[in-house]
């Protein structure tokens, strides 16, 4: 609660200090300054009184409900965010998904069988892919489909209901950009964790019982391993936002990060404000999450206190 | 007769002063022999970051072209002779520029790392040195500044700052300051309480003194491994930012830059103008991450595999 105050006093400065404001942006694409309108359009929208009534005046909307209105699309800043959030929660929700399928196991892998070509093969692949900016991997994937198969993506929207099969294509593409670079993060934490866990003597007992390897690996090491395993999802599929605002914008897609950007470039004060406390909130909620799953998944948590 | 002045050697002082001898240091190139055979990643990644800091430093003797010159009569050139890795749609050369952007994103990369860990070590020096309530406030407000994704803090802080180079390096900085600041705090605090500090508190040094000159020092294997770490990232949010316009402002040729809008509006023309500037991010990044995951297991072993 406390973070998200602070936060919210560091999002509300930041964006006051920007040089430029929305009525120079409109004003500069009239061509034509009056500056009897350009007061009047200012204390319309509430931007010649000083930063702190400002900043007091938005907390009492925020906290009865109300999120301002859009200064560029003269609409309540809630309408225009609201049909956002399926598609950046699916793109979130299908990247982490793609991430776990392709890093777990890998980490695994790559753990049981350490220093050996299979392991340098798939470090050098996880390290890749923390290295190739996502939104150009985007690029990449929609040129090799243009040039290879001939396909080209549609390039506007296209909602579930429209057309189920060019929907799920549209979404699985950037899903799979982002999802790569996530999965080489969970594929690395999972390797290290399932190392340490390994070395451990009750796996050491396993084994001199004559249990088979698999279930030595998954049943014994792996459920040991999997917390810090579980504590980077929850990071990740929070931080997936930051990635998807470039991925987003490649792949034309309508979610809440594009339209941070073109909020930001905007100076619409309202929906940026709005957007990065969407976002803080969504960090602060993946986080306990993650808490009570630690619960949930270890008893020795949920018996400490 | 004159007095004789006391010198450290009446008082018997320079006893302490004594040289001590020191064990033989390795030579440098035994050292990267050594390096080199233990971790051939590592290495590979100091050969990548090499061939970078080379591209940056003799940009200008390393170009064919002028990078921001013009040329209608060539525009969107195949790779050729004449443009080795194809011209853009202004007819601009696309070597020349990813060679002149190694340079921008060296340096903004390695001065917004070198900013951000700088201030957090500080911040977490002071902050585990005093403990207490002044640690308490800190880490609170390190909260906030974590609570959000890197690049988004980052995209907020430069469209408030403005397009410019140096307020590309502050946005890019601040974000790493909370990482810096938990990473230095957390080897000071187990620093703090070793008997050396008690001893110099005894002498009576100062507080600042002792953060400073004797513990400082001892935090310098986990802040490098921090600063390789972060030189990655730091050159990735910096193409993000160009990329989305919100970056290093034109002419100067960045990477991210070459990327955006007009870049992919051609890319089906000319596929070199989307494949070589992201090849040439992806180098930099892996080359840093190699070299950083290597440093970190042979300088600071607790951390491995964080």
């Amino acid at each position: 609660m406390l973070t998200l105050f602070g936060m919210s006093v560091v999002i509300f400065v930041l964006m006051r200090l920007a040089p430029g404001d929305i009525v120079d942006i409109l004003f500069a694409a009239a061509g034509y300054v009056n500056e009897a309108d350009k007061k009047l359009i200012m204390k319309e929208l509430g931007i010649d009184q000083p930063i702190w009534v400002q900043y007091v005046e938005w907390l009492k909307d925020v906290f009865t409900g109300d999120l301002g209105k859009s200064y560029r699309y003269d609409q309540p800043a809630w309408d225009v965010i609201r049909p956002l959030i399926p598609v950046t929660v699916e793109l979130a929700v299908l990247a982490t998904l793609i991430s776990i399928v392709l890093g777990v196991p890998a980490g695994v892998i790559s753990a049981v069988r350490q220093d050996t070509t299979l392991d340098y093969v798939l470090r050098v692949f996880s390290l890749a892919g923390l290295s190739m900016p996502a939104f150009w991997l985007g690029m990449v994937i929609i040129l090799a489909l243009v040039s290879w198969a001939g396909w080209i993506p549609p390039l506007t929207y296209v909602s579930p209901r429209e057309n189920f099969k060019i929907h799920a294509v549209q979404f699985m593409l950037p899903a799979l950009a982002v999802g790569y670079r996530s999965s080489a993060l969970l594929m690395r934490i999972t390797r290290s964790s399932v190392l340490e866990v390994m070395r451990e003597d009750y796996i050491r007992t396993a084994r001199a019982k004559g249990q088979g390897e698999r279930k030595v690996i998954w049943r014994h090491a792996f459920k040991n391993a999997v917390l810090p395993v579980v504590t980077v999802i929850g990071i990740e599929f929070a931080f997936l936002i930051g990635g998807l605002v470039v991925t987003e914008t490649v792949f034309n897609l309508p979610g809440v990060a594009r339209f941070l950007v073109q909020a930001i470039l905007w100076r619409d004060y309202p929906i940026v404000q709005n957007l990065v406390m969407f976002i803080a909130v969504i960090v602060i909620l993946s986080n306990l999450v993650v808490d009570l799953l630690y619960g949930w998944l270890d008893p020795r948590v949920r018996f400490a206190d | 007769m004159a007095t004789k002045p006391v010198t450290a050697a009446d008082t018997g002082l320079e006893l302490v002063r004594a040289p001590v001898a020191r064990p033989a240091r390795a030579g440098v190139w035994t050292t990267v022999v050594r390096f080199t055979r233990k971790k051939p990643l590592g290495a590979a990644g100091a050969m990548l970051m090499l061939v970078m800091v080379v591209a940056a430093v003799f940009a200008d003797v390393l170009q064919t072209h002028d990078p921001i010159a013009t040329d209608a009569a060539h525009t969107l050139a195949p790779p050729s002779d004449a443009h080795w890795l194809g011209s853009d749609h202004l007819g601009r050369d696309i070597y020349s520029r990813i060679v002149h952007g190694a340079r921008i994103s060296l340096v903004v990369g390695v001065l917004s790392t070198l900013l951000g860990s700088v201030l957090g070590g500080i911040v977490g020096l002071l902050s585990a040195y005093f403990g207490g309530k002044t640690d308490l406030i800190t880490q609170r407000i390190l909260d906030i500044l974590q609570g959000l994704p890197l690049l988004v803090l980052a995209l907020v802080m430069s469209a408030a700052l403005g397009p410019a180079v140096h307020n590309v390096i502050i946005a890019i900085s601040i974000p790493i300051i909370p990482r810096a600041a938990r990473v230095i705090r957390a080897s000071v605090l187990s620093i703090r309480e070793m008997q050396y500090v008690e001893a110099a508190r005894a002498l009576g040094i100062g507080h600042l003194r002792i953060a400073f000159g004797h513990i400082l020092p001892n935090t310098m294997g986990p802040f490098i491994v921090l600063g390789t770490a972060q030189l990655g990232s730091a050159v990735l949010v910096e193409a993000t930012l160009s990329f989305l316009g919100l970056g290093v402002p034109e002419p100067y040729p960045s990477w991210g830059r070459m990327l955006s809008v007009s870049a992919a509006e051609y890319a089906q023309k000319a596929p070199w103008l989307v494949l070589f500037p992201g090849i040439a991010i992806s180098l930099a990044v892996f080359g840093s991450n190699l070299l950083g995951d290597a440093l970190r297991d042979t300088l600071d072993p607790r951390l491995r595999g964080s």
